[in-house]
């Protein structure tokens, strides 16, 4: 059930839909989607990766002999052969390096040893076997928090000069004014708390097809990649190949939320792999291989602070924070952010001061850092003010939502500078929240909660309010590997009056095919059937990022309004031409360029495109035809916000959580596609419970992944997600095109702090503080006996 | 398969989510895990839901496939096909042939699920996407659509 428009109403409704829903659904809903694996080409042969079976180790041998004689191998590839090739080692997205086969050392269960090219799948993974590595073993770093001890192994040796495994220390806000602020709290309440490592798990796993061809020396990568441009520029960096020479496709995607962002070894292999036989040469991880390999995300231990007056007003905001990043730093995010926006950890609250400093380190797990539609670390820097001020609450002796209220910043202090320093632009959190508690009945909730409690149940009403910051910019203070953070869109109508937008971020799943054709129709009066969206082919499209961090809409959409607004102006020319007037005179109106005071004396945009393109006289500064191009460069970052309660049932004997409801009131600015924005905060609701409840990588002493697979990295089904009740307010953005934000994230970011405060807050009568996700039956029921579990790796 | 009769002369170990995706080029079943935990490959044999990467191609000699390349017949597209786009029970694709095709069963045995019973059926698959809520939906538009009239 969706809420009505709290805001501006009719903003959406303004953007016709096209006449059969979603544009992407026709093909999927027959099983023609085009997905990577879908695909195959004439004289393919396939790749499989050997992975380490240790955490650390050096590589005293990698002896191929047996692999390379099996009749189906056409090719095996080590470390040392693309080291001869200098390409043994590649940028990552964070400018550090990691290794595509590893020459000298392994450094994390899962990583790339080397590559078999064999002309069918199984026969590629039988050849794996045939391969004999001689490993000598390593101590490993698995813990953090031992990553910076004096004794501990430095795991980048490969890195001259290095004497430890710190990857970087950032801080943001001014240290003094918060210590200022502590000073002359009445109350101050600290929480240590893990954030735990999860990973993304999209359905389909990560792959690549690369076709090198050695007569015309072009490469065309077929690849699960969320940013083909960005590829692009890294593949021309690692192979030297000329980057017009090389062509980045990415077909159907089957889910990304950040885990196709980086580029990964495996895609290199497959690369090498087709230069070397000169035939195509397909790679696909399995299951384990995409969990044990690829990016995670989160990994924070933070031990935060809140300080306030006696009477509940929240005066300041510290942490300190060891951030675990595996054992390359394949994070992405704006280099100048190491931390990425985790200094929005002010949240949604009027602050006198904040600050916060991270330090990241190497341990031997697997790579990563930002990945798992966090916004770049806004999720954790939520997760940790939400879980401050209900501990705040509970210590005050207030009640969670009324101590947000009283806390949440005010419509008419926006655009506010935050203590961090980032600038929100637009907002109005109260309502927000009022909204919110009005549709889960807070008050009702409250009195059925004393009854249960009379009766010995557990049942916890948890309240979160999150801002996010999204679509990053501008690209002078935000830019990835060098590159600038900008989206571009070329935009061009057809003599018949139908067009073809074609923009850099690349859809997996959010409809990018539809909203865009939206965005376009209504700036031009056109049916978004009559609008047709090319992405994910650096051939066919203009540069720009890719689609993460929820900037599609917040960038790469800007860019289409920007580029369509741009051929409105020049149709204008054109229909003044054509109805021999002065451009002056025209106004645009109901779809079409009209004569003011003669509406009836018009051009809409289909006319005006076949004159563009015919033997009309076309006034001084129109060429002719009727297409624009834009190149979006965001001023500013918009800030998505919202409010959430989360009611949960726990059960005292197993610690089993049960989520009975889940209230999400989400304000992301205008809506373009409503169905498809309520479908983005359906996923995020199910993040939520899922990283909050059960989605853990989990580590034991010696390194050894323990989630590997579905069995054990669990994921929320159908029956343990409730049936979600959303609210909207519409809030617009000042600076954006549109007034759109970003929705992709929103849910993830805010739905892990409300289950969790909500299950702390059905254990508070047994006096349970705090206890870390994942909060499995057996993590509740250890908090519930007094004895919860710590983070770090198991048995060590 | 799919109603007509297929050969394929295959290695004994080879998985049937393999024939059809590689050998046979139905690739609307997708992979999606190795253990049988997340149902992107699940396809019907004689008739019921199976996850088709946790049963040899070898299995299936004399049964009968069905795949989502046949939901749609005659041009008409199944009710649940017309369930499943119309209420945004997609994002990304990549779990919707196998939810369709365990919605589909669903229907041939409860024609008037409840929301609890379809979050039941499809509980042994995986949506990263949806948060299963318009997949409900969809199942329910889909049989409401298949009570109204034949199909």
């Amino acid at each position: 059930m969706s809420g009505a428009a709290g805001g501006p109403a009719g903003a959406a409704a303004e953007r016709p839909l096209p006449a059969a829903g979603r544009k992407e659904d026709a093909r999927f809903i027959r099983g023609r989607g085009r997905f990577l694996d879908d695909i195959t080409l004439p004289g393919m042969l396939h790749g499989a990766i050997l992975r380490s079976p240790l955490a650390h180790a050096r590589i005293a041998s990698v002896d191929t002999a047996a692999a390379r004689a099996h009749p189906m191998v056409e090719a095996v590839i080590t470390g040392d052969m693309l080291a001869e090739r200098g390409l043994a080692w590649m940028p990552t997205l964070s400018a550090d390096t990691q290794a595509v086969l590893a020459t000298d050392k392994v450094r994390f269960q899962g990583q790339e040893v080397a590559f078999v090219v064999a002309r069918d799948r199984y026969a590629a993974r039988d050849a794996l076997e045939l391969i004999s590595v001689e490993y000598e073993p390593l101590p490993p770093v698995t813990d953090a928090r031992r990553a910076l001890d004096p004794d501990a192994p430095v795991i980048r040796d490969d890195q001259p000069g290095r004497a430890d495994n710190r990857v970087f220390d950032w801080s943001a806000g001014d240290l003094a004014a918060t210590e200022a602020a502590f000073a002359a709290a009445d109350v101050v309440v600290t929480q240590e708390m893990h954030y735990p490592r999860s990973h993304p798990a999209p359905l389909e796993t990560c792959g690549a097809i690369a076709d090198a061809d050695p007569v015309t020396g072009r490469l065309t990568l077929w690849s699960t990649t969320q940013a083909p441009h960005a590829h692009r520029t890294l593949y021309a960096m690692i192979t030297g190949l000329p980057e017009h020479k090389i062509r980045v496709i990415s077909p159907d995607i089957g889910g990304g939320f950040g885990n196709k962002v980086p580029v990964y070894p495996g895609y290199l292999c497959a690369i090498a792999g087709s230069m070397l036989t000169r035939r195509p040469v397909k790679w696909t991880e399995d299951r384990s291989e995409n969990l044990m390999s690829t990016t995670f995300a989160r990994d924070y231990h933070m031990r935060g602070q809140i300080a306030a007056d006696a009477d509940g007003t929240i005066l300041a905001v510290r942490a300190s924070v060891l951030a675990d990043h595996g054992a390359f730093n394949g994070a992405a995010q704006p280099s100048k952010y190491p931390a990425g926006f985790f200094h929005v950890l002010t949240g949604s609250y009027d602050l006198r001061a904040a600050y916060c400093q991270v330090t990241g380190v190497y341990t031997n797990k697997a790579p990563g850092g930002v990945a798992y539609s966090c916004s770049f670390r806004v999720t954790e820097a939520v997760y940790l003010i939400e879980r401050l001020v209900d501990l705040l609450a509970r210590e005050l002796g207030a009640d969670p939502a009324e101590l947000r209220m009283r806390n949440l910043l005010r419509p008419e202090q926006f655009p506010y500078r935050s203590a961090t320093g980032l600038r929100y632009d637009s907002g109005d959190y109260p309502r927000a929240l009022r909204k919110a508690m009005q549709i889960a009945g807070y008050a009702e909730l409250r009195a059925e909660q004393a009854r249960r409690r009379e009766r010995g149940e557990l049942m916890g009403i948890g309240v979160s309010c999150f801002t996010e910051a999204v679509g990053a910019g501008p690209r002078k203070h935000m830019d990835i590997l060098g590159l600038g953070i900008a989206d571009g869109a070329d935009l061009r109508v057809h003599p018949t009056g139908t067009a073809t937008l074609s923009v850099s971020c690349q859809t997996q799943g959010q409809g990018h095919e539809t909203t865009f054709a939206q965005i376009v129709a209504a700036e031009l009066g056109l049916s978004p059937d009559d609008v047709d969206v090319v992405h994910g082919d650096t051939d066919r499209t203009p540069f720009g990022l890719g689609t993460y961090g929820s900037r599609s809409t917040a960038v790469s959409g800007a860019a289409a309004a920007v580029a369509a607004r741009r051929v409105r102006e020049r149709a204008r020319l054109v229909a003044a031409a054509m109805l021999e007037v002065d451009p002056e005179d025209l106004e645009w109106a109901d779809g079409a360029w009209r004569v003011r005071g003669d509406p009836e004396q018009a051009r809409r945009i289909a006319e005006i495109a076949m004159a563009a393109h015919s033997g009309l006289e076309l006034p001084d500064g129109v060429e002719g035809h009727l297409d624009a191009s834009a190149v979006y460069d965001p001023p500013d970052l918009t800030f998505p916000f919202g409010a959430y309660i989360c009611v949960t049932d726990v059960d005292p004997g197993t610690g089993e959580v049960r989520v009975r409801r889940f209230v999400a009131v989400d304000d992301c600015g205008v809506r373009i596609n409503p169905a498809i924005v309520e479908g983005q905060i359906h996923r995020g609701l199910a993040d939520g419970i899922g990283i909050a409840l059960m989605q853990a990588i989990a580590f034991d002493a010696d390194g050894n992944c323990l989630s590997g697979s579905f069995m054990d990295y669990l994921l929320p089904t159908s029956v343990e997600c409730p049936s979600p009740e959303l609210g909207m307010t519409v809030t617009p953005s000042p600076h954006h095109p549109l007034g759109a934000k970003g929705i992709g994230e929103s849910a993830t970011v805010g739905a892990p702090a409300a289950v969790v405060n909500s299950v702390m807050d059905a254990l508070a009568p047994l006096g349970v503080r705090h206890a870390d996700m994942p909060l499995t039956p057996a993590a509740v029921w250890r908090a519930i006996k007094g004895c919860p579990i710590r983070p770090g790796p198991i048995g060590g | 398969m799919n109603g007509a009769e297929r050969t394929a002369e295959v290695e004994p170990r080879l998985l049937l989510i393999h024939l059809l995706r590689d050998h046979l080029g139905l690739t609307g079943s997708h992979w999606g895990c190795d253990t049988s935990n997340c149902g992107a490959c699940v396809v019907l044999l004689d008739g019921k839901p199976v996850k088709s990467c946790t049963v040899l191609a070898a299995m299936a000699d004399g049964h009968r496939v069905r795949t989502v390349e046949d939901l749609e017949r005659d041009g008409r597209l199944d009710p649940v096909q017309e369930g499943f786009a119309r209420c945004h029970g997609l994002q990304c694709g990549f779990c919707t042939p196998g939810m369709m095709l365990t919605a589909s069963w669903l229907l041939d045995h409860d024609p008037d699920p409840s929301p609890a019973a379809i979050r039941e059926a499809l509980s042994g698959q995986v949506c990263r996407c949806t948060g299963y809520e318009n997949i409900v939906r969809a199942v329910r538009w889909a049989a409401a659509r298949r009570g109204a009239g034949p199909r």
